[in-house]
């Protein structure tokens, strides 16, 4: 018995080491780096690197630009995950309804966001926000509403960033759904049609308790998604205007890749983590008491 | 062991030596110099290396050509990793970072005794930028700095054949501007995601930007103050529109359709104005020197610069190339080439550059008023806090709109100049510990 176990972690001992070498050490490495001030003067010289404990957090905690950009990011998780996800489950279903037709061609078309480059599609999505010449203000001014600056005004540009990102990511969880509706069998849809359900009970008794597992995956894995804002602001506004869309993962790049406080971005990289931890167990958490009878 | 297994071990060890020693030399074929260089001049500047080579057979140059976007990671990751080039092309407001990391030779010996790089040849604010500490770490390869794209008609109209030079002027040209054109139509473009502008008029002044060498943020100067304001009332009395570049993102179209009158740029605009208006439109813009606070006024001394790096097995041969490169004759060819401004004085009597190309006079005059950054590491950060400060600065005040009393405006730009001292103040805080432990003075 005890020799076969120990066959086993031979066994997996490549993968161990493989977790290891690749991630255990960078992340022990990172969080030793995020207690000292390591930046361009420490890779001239490794003596001019002090060791300041919790000095990075401490700074990085009273740094008004650390607050807009959790702000910011909270704003865009907040509101941008669960619109993505409706978005995603009422295209899903629409594609999966008995009456749709030309399927393959509009999962196609549906999909095709997710696979494009975001550069390419930031520009054109650039020219669509564009205050005077835009074509969505364009659209809104048939409804009779006023040309808003989408990208230059710091009210709307996390609104826009959001319309971008949904836009750009709902494919891919729409295909999950997509998985996880198909996987529902006909059988239960049928009991209660004869029970006289109509479609939104069916809908709300059937087809979204089916989906819970697929929805819980979703949600867990879109909330992560868009805590690492970082493309869309990099790509469309640059972290502005007046530093609107400085999301943290953006503020940690300017200070780690730009400025080469690799320090310091550390520090703020483990408190990312800990931010994203702690909304994923919360998440972990409703899912097992909804899911309790 | 025994005596005979001895004597063949001697043996043995003496022949790898002697091997070693037959790796170590020289071989025989041409020396490989390893060069750097980024985006358009790498991708041009080996048509004028064959020169170089048939000048010198034993010299072969490999240049590598690396994208802009990703040239300073490489360069710092490259000194990490020892593997630096022999000569690189270098953005000269990188060039005091390298130098501080110890990655750059200094060059005042070559230059000393090179028949060929005459300082006093090259325009003084451009050179100055290769200057850290006292000695020289670059040699200026092309530069770049910001003049006025203005159009010639609006400021006809305001009674100004050509633009002011001085701060007063150009306010009372501007108004006229907008009073002609407003609401929906400006005088100026400053974009608030770019501090060139901003920069250039703090130049101007006579407070360095930062004190004590480099030690502490000098924002709040009577000098630096007295630019914010000014940057500042363009704003406030709606000449300049609350915009970023991704708002105007075609600066040149705008100025043709009238949306701006003018606005602060690089001779890169030259080209782009050449390409994206009609011909009949071409002879409605033109270029000026900036205005000053009380006359001409200084701009950015922008451009490349070449460096030899410390670790190089060849400085010598690196330094003959350089010395190649900045030659008249070459850096005419270069701009023709590349359509990059030379740095130096007696290349510009070329007609392309002198005579022929109206809209380069601007830059001609211009780049004898050029003014260096602070020669620090963290300056370029430095630049990044004053945009952001100042582009908050900037929306208060328009928010406040044009009625605002002068006590309320000073009261904004003495709140950002000291908040920019502060922010300055943090991020020098390294370089005040590094220079202590050194016992700089």
């Amino acid at each position: 018995m005890i020799a076969r176990r120990g066959a086993g972690w031979w066994f997996v001992s490549p993968a161990l080491i493989a977790i290891a070498v690749c991630f255990a050490v960078p992340v022990i490495a990172a969080l030793a780096l995020s207690f000292t001030d390591f930046d361009i003067y420490g890779i001239a010289d490794r003596h001019d690197v002090r060791f300041v404990g919790l000095d990075n957090y401490r700074r990085l905690l009273a740094a008004p630009v650390f607050w807009t950009a959790l702000r910011n990011t909270v704003a865009f998780v907040v509101v941008g995950a669960p619109l993505s996800i409706a978005v995603s489950l009422a295209t899903a279903l629409l594609l999966h309804a008995r009456l749709a037709r030309a399927r393959a061609v509009f999962r196609t078309a549906l999909f095709a966001p997710v696979v494009t480059t975001v550069v390419a599609v930031a520009v054109i999505w650039r020219y669509l926000f564009h205050g005077r010449y835009g074509f969505l203000n364009y659209v809104l001014g048939w409804f009779g509403i006023d040309a808003i600056d989408w990208l230059g005004d710091p009210r709307w540009s996390i609104p826009a960033l959001i319309v971008f990102a949904v836009w750009k990511n709902f494919g891919s969880n729409m295909i999950i759904f997509l998985a996880g509706l198909q996987s529902i069998p006909d059988e239960p849809y049928e009991a209660a049609r004869i029970d006289g359900a109509d479609r939104v009970q069916q809908l709300r008794f059937i087809t979204l308790p089916a989906l819970a597992p697929t929805m819980l995956l979703v949600t867990i894995l879109t909330m992560v998604g868009y805590f690492q804002l970082f493309a869309e602001p990099y790509v469309m506004t640059r972290g502005g205007p007046a530093q609107s869309t400085v999301s943290v993962l953006y503020f940690m790049f300017e200070e780690g890749f730009q400025w080469w406080n690799l320090g310091f971005a550390s520090a703020v990289a483990f408190v990312l983590f800990a931010i994203m931890l702690a909304g994923t167990l919360v998440q972990l958490a409703l899912a097992r008491r909804w899911s309790q009878p | 062991m025994t005596p005979a297994a001895r004597r063949a071990l001697v043996v043995v060890a003496a022949a790898l030596a002697g091997l070693a020693a037959a790796a170590c030399r020289e071989p025989d074929g041409p020396t490989t110099l390893r060069f750097w260089a980024m985006g358009s001049e790498g991708e041009l500047v080996p048509a004028l290396l064959a020169g170089f080579e048939r000048e010198h057979p034993e010299i072969r140059v490999e240049v590598q050509q690396l994208p802009w976007t990703t040239a300073h990671e490489k360069l710092l990751t490259a000194f990490v990793g020892d593997a630096t080039p022999d000569l690189a092309q270098l953005g000269n407001t990188w060039l005091p970072e390298l130098a501080a990391l110890g990655a750059l030779a200094p060059l005042d010996a070559e230059i000393a005794g090179s028949p060929v790089v005459a300082p006093g040849d090259y325009f003084e604010g451009i050179w100055r930028t290769n200057q850290v500490d006292g000695a020289v770490y670059g040699v200026p390869w092309y530069v770049d700095t910001r003049v006025v794209f203005y159009r010639r008609d609006r400021f006809a109209a305001a009674g100004f054949a050509i633009p002011p030079d001085s701060w007063p002027a150009w306010l009372d040209a501007l108004r006229a501007i907008r009073d002609e054109v407003g609401p929906e139509r400006y005088a100026i473009l400053l974009p608030l995601d770019e501090h060139d502008q901003l920069l250039a008029l703090a130049l101007q002044q006579d407070d360095p930007l930062l004190r004590d060498r480099g030690r502490w943020g000098n924002f709040r100067s009577p000098g630096f103050r007295r630019a914010l304001g000014f940057y500042l009332q363009l704003f406030a009395e709606r000449l300049a529109p609350v915009a970023t570049q991704v708002q105007v993102p075609n600066p040149w179209e705008e100025l043709a359709r009238g949306y701006i009158s003018c606005f602060i740029h690089g001779p890169f605009s030259i080209g782009e104005f050449r390409r994206r208006l009609p011909a009949a439109q071409q002879l409605t813009w033109a270029t000026a020197a900036l205005p000053g606070p009380s006359g001409p006024g200084a701009s950015i001394a922008g451009g490349a610069s070449l460096v030899v790096f410390r670790r190089s097995a060849h400085p010598r041969l690196a330094w003959q190339l350089i010395e190649y490169l900045s030659r008249p004759e070459i850096q005419r060819a270069f701009y023709a080439l590349t359509g990059d401004l030379p740095p130096r004085r007696t290349a510009w009597s070329d007609p392309r550059l002198a005579g022929d190309d109206q809209h380069l006079r601007a830059f001609r005059d211009q780049l004898e008023r050029v003014a260096p950054t602070p020669p620090v590491p963290e300056w370029e950060r430095i630049a990044s806090e004053m945009r952001i400060v100042s582009e908050r600065a900037v929306r208060r005040m328009a928010a406040a709109g044009p009625g605002l009393a002068p006590a309320e405006r000073a009261a904004i730009v003495d709140a950002a100049a000291a908040e920019l001292d502060a922010r300055a103040d943090q991020i020098l805080d390294k370089r005040r510990w590094i220079l202590a432990r050194r016992g700089a003075p």
